[in-house]
């Protein structure tokens, strides 16, 4: 029963991913850094992940600020946030997200306000979808490495 | 097999040291881990001044990877202060979505190599081939 568990939770995970790779949600190099995690660093995707949910937030906030004022938008300090999104979008494989910021970028060079509220407004929803599949996936895979505990309690050191 | 497991034959434990220079935590982490992997000892700072404030104080690497677009100086005016002081280790310029004048004004500061982010492992691996060939 435990050991079906452990395979049912496997299977969701794949499930899970496939389908936000399909989505374009996920690139390679979210894989690439599942593969940086070992018996040495065996947090190290959920702590790097925490530190760019941390760090997005603080510049969307930043962002939304930025554009309050219609006549005083500060362009180039949207241009800075966006550079730091999207270098820590791509860094994770977060795709979606970082082709939205490409996006916003285009239109704060060009001092598009309309422009950059409603690529604003699109960057918050694909990150806040991003950061919920990315909650059930961290989810599942504890569930998955509990299970996979208790199936096999004699292998505890 | 994780990365660190196949990489275990390249540790260059000792043989190289190397800079990291980026405002994005998420970037500093990873190249950080990255580079622990490959037994590189590393030091992470957070924008070009405190860069060349570090090689001021003294302390040399092999290896500088450097981002351009960071607060109070950025890669391209660390780059060629760095030079300028006659600091001549490897500079690999790293940037998120650069257009060929952004690129080429940046390699013209006086950078060994450049990268797109994200870093993978197979870029820095080229990146420290070029260092192992220097030497």
């Amino acid at each position: 029963m435990l050991g079906w568990g452990v395979e049912f939770l496997w299977a969701e995970m794949n499930r899970l991913l496939s389908l936000l790779f399909h989505q374009g949600v996920l690139d390679e190099q979210f894989l690439q850094l599942q593969q940086l995690q070992d018996e040495s660093s065996p947090n190290f995707v959920s702590e790097v992940i925490t530190i760019y949910f941390h760090e997005s937030e603080k510049l969307l906030r930043n962002l939304r600020l930025l554009l309050m004022d219609r006549e005083l938008s500060d362009y180039k300090k949207m241009e800075i946030h966006l550079n730091q999104m999207m270098g820590s979008s791509s860094s994770i494989g977060a795709k979606r997200v970082c082709n939205v910021c490409v996006a916003f970028r285009a239109a704060s060079e060009q001092n598009n306000h309309a422009g950059c509220l409603r690529a604003l407004e699109l960057l918050e929803h694909e990150y806040c979808y991003l950061k919920n599949k990315l909650h059930e996936l961290f989810q599942i895979e504890q569930q998955r490495a509990l299970a996979s505990g208790a199936r096999y309690p004699a292998h505890q050191n | 097999m994780s990365t660190s497991q196949a990489l275990s034959v390249t540790s260059l434990k000792g043989e190289v040291t190397a800079l990291v220079v980026d405002d994005d935590k998420v970037s500093q982490v990873i190249h950080h881990h990255l580079l622990n992997i490959l037994g590189i000892e590393n030091h992470v700072v957070g924008n070009g001044k405190e860069a060349v404030e570090i090689h001021l104080s003294g302390k040399k690497f092999n290896l500088i990877l450097m981002d351009r677009d960071m607060p109070v100086m950025n890669g391209i005016e660390a780059t060629k202060k760095l030079r300028d002081m006659g600091i001549r280790s490897t500079i690999a310029g790293v940037s998120s979505h650069s257009v060929s004048q952004e690129r080429q004004a940046f390699i013209e500061a006086g950078l060994d190599d450049y990268h797109e982010k994200p870093l993978s492992v197979a870029k820095l691996l080229s990146v420290v081939s070029k260092i192992m060939h220097k030497a």
